[in-house]
């Protein structure tokens, strides 16, 4: 099956601190990646690196097979210009801890704007699919609402139907769960395990790993910017090898 | 609701009293009403003149001067600050240093002194030519020609008004979280975009008090322009109160028309405040 999203040396580093130093990573078509490590591991800062919201040091990034925020001439990356990056991060959705919906604008607003302005959706056509995706995070009557009126839960349900919006072939999820009170966590991961049932490919940095072990196909510890290990979730989360594993999941569990 | 009526009567709460609160309240009053009185019956105010010139034509074009003035003074700040402020959070550093250079100056130098030296700007440049660096001139003209009051005026207060609008612009666009730019950046948007769909109209909800603000001190601050001859509403009543001796009652006049104008913008932003706030 065709990797949707490879990684090949990825390292980056904010001056003389190492971030991320030499990352590899395979996702095959309609699989669900789950990255799990602690807290400064890189796990973020390696989403962030995927659609290009960071730049990288050295390594390679390939979504779809494109090479991502880079041209590559005489062994040599060259940054591409903003209008090709943007292009390219059309392809790639993205959910953020905080949600990061855009408060002026209602629930519907959130979800057309990008359609209508970047990739030129007529509205009544960009409308019509934004109620669709609504009805499938379960919004459809909370429309006209503006994403203070929401809950968390709701919020970040609304900030996946606008990345979907966009009809990507990978979503991004960076802790979509972490800053939702307990009880609206649930509402969240129900979206996310129907997403991964309809067959979208996904990368979700989480902290969930009821999660992990329920809809994952796969799961890369990472501990120090580096991967420590990676397997079948199942296998990994109960017999782990590495002793970087045992640790995190001992204080984890 | 009689039960819980009953219930509630049958507790005495008795709530703090504030005597000196009341005492406070009717001495002001009592001042107030002094006042009052005294400006109504005092007859060096002459309200009739007040009256008389309220509504004269030479006013109303005075004011009417000062309404341009505040309007394009104001587009030239809002404008130029808004410029002033992206080049400030520029990450070229040259960019930057210079609009904070431009601020630091504008906000520095007195409007006052600003107007009265734009409009003495022919005493350093007596020739204003439009060309080609070292090479053919495409137009030039007699800088005392070219620089009228208006445009010294203009010039006075637009440009010292765009350094606190950018300021004022730059807050603005700080206080929208950065989530909101990697939000609109990963579906896809671009810089330019991202500002006008995104960041600007949130940066509105904090720009538009303090620019109200400006606005209002705006309407006030043209009549500076009084020292450079042109004919604002102060201007305007001074001139007239220097044939009529009838200074007080002019002052007047040009005072009830700041009051006024003030009073409509001070609705205005209660309004824009409104529509901004979101839920």
């Amino acid at each position: 099956m065709q990797d949707i999203l490879k990684i090949r040396g990825l390292t980056k580093s904010y001056g003389h601190k190492v971030i991320l130093s030499g990352i590899d990573i395979d996702v095959p078509a309609g699989s669900v990646m789950c990255i799990i490590g602690p807290s400064g591991s890189g796990k973020s800062t390696l989403l962030s690196c995927i659609n290009h919201l960071e730049s990288i040091d050295s390594g390679r990034v390939w979504v779809a097979g494109e090479l991502v925020g880079y041209r590559e001439r005489n062994g040599r990356l060259f940054e591409l210009p903003e209008r090709e990056v943007a292009r390219m991060r059309q392809n790639v959705g993205m959910v953020f801890q905080q949600f990061n919906l855009f408060p002026h604008m209602t629930a519907l607003q959130n979800i057309i704007e990008a359609p209508i302005r970047v990739k030129r959706v007529r509205p009544p056509e960009a409308r019509k699919r934004a109620f669709a995706l609504l009805e499938r995070v379960g919004l459809a009557d909370r429309h006209e609402a503006f994403p203070a009126q929401l809950s968390g839960g709701q919020q970040q349900r609304v900030a996946i139907a606008r990345a979907l919006a966009m009809d990507p072939q990978l979503m991004l999820f960076d802790e979509p769960t972490s800053a939702l009170d307990p009880e609206l966590v649930g509402e969240v991961l129900t979206v996310m395990k129907d997403l991964a049932r309809s067959g979208m490919t996904m990368v979700v940095v989480t902290h969930e790993l009821g999660f992990a072990r329920e809809v994952g196909d796969a799961i890369t510890f990472m501990d120090a910017g580096a991967v420590v290990e990676r397997g079948d979730p199942r296998a990994v989360l109960s017999a782990p090898k590495e002793r970087r594993t045992r640790d995190f999941l001992s204080r984890v569990l | 609701m009689q039960t819980a009526t009953a219930r509630r009567s049958t507790e005495q709460v008795v709530p703090l009293r504030h005597p000196g609160t009341w005492l406070a309240t009717a001495i002001v009053l009592l001042i107030v009403g002094l006042a009052l009185y005294s400006v109504a019956t005092n007859p060096a105010f002459q309200w009739g003149v007040v009256a008389q010139y309220m509504f004269n034509g030479q006013v109303l074009t005075g004011l009417r001067r000062t309404l341009e003035l505040t309007l394009a003074a104001m587009v030239i700040g809002l404008v130029l600050g808004t410029v002033l402020a992206l080049l400030r959070l520029s990450r070229n550093p040259l960019l930057s240093t210079v609009s904070w250079i431009y601020i630091w100056f504008f906000r520095s130098v007195p409007t006052l002194v600003q107007l009265i030296f734009w409009y003495n700007f022919g005493a350093l440049y007596s020739k204003i030519s439009l060309g080609i660096p070292f090479g053919p001139t495409l137009f030039s003209a007699n800088t005392n020609v070219m620089i009228t009051p208006l445009f010294a005026a203009l010039a006075g207060l637009g440009l010292s008004q765009s350094a606190y609008t950018a300021e004022v612009i730059r807050a603005g666009i700080l206080s929208v979280p950065l989530g909101q730019t990697r939000a609109a950046s990963a579906l896809g948007m671009r810089r330019m975009m991202i500002f006008r769909r995104i960041i600007l109209p949130q940066a509105m909800k904090v720009v538009i008090p303090p620019v109200s603000n400006e606005v209002i001190s705006m309407v006030k601050n043209t009549s500076l322009v009084s020292v450079i001859a042109l004919a604002e509403l102060l201007y305007t009543t001074q001139l007239i109160y220097s044939r009529t001796y009838q200074t007080i009652p002019l002052l007047i006049v040009a005072s009830l028309w700041y009051l006024i104008i003030v009073s409509i913008l001070s609705l205005g932003q209660h309004f824009l405040e409104r529509k901004f706030r979101h839920r």
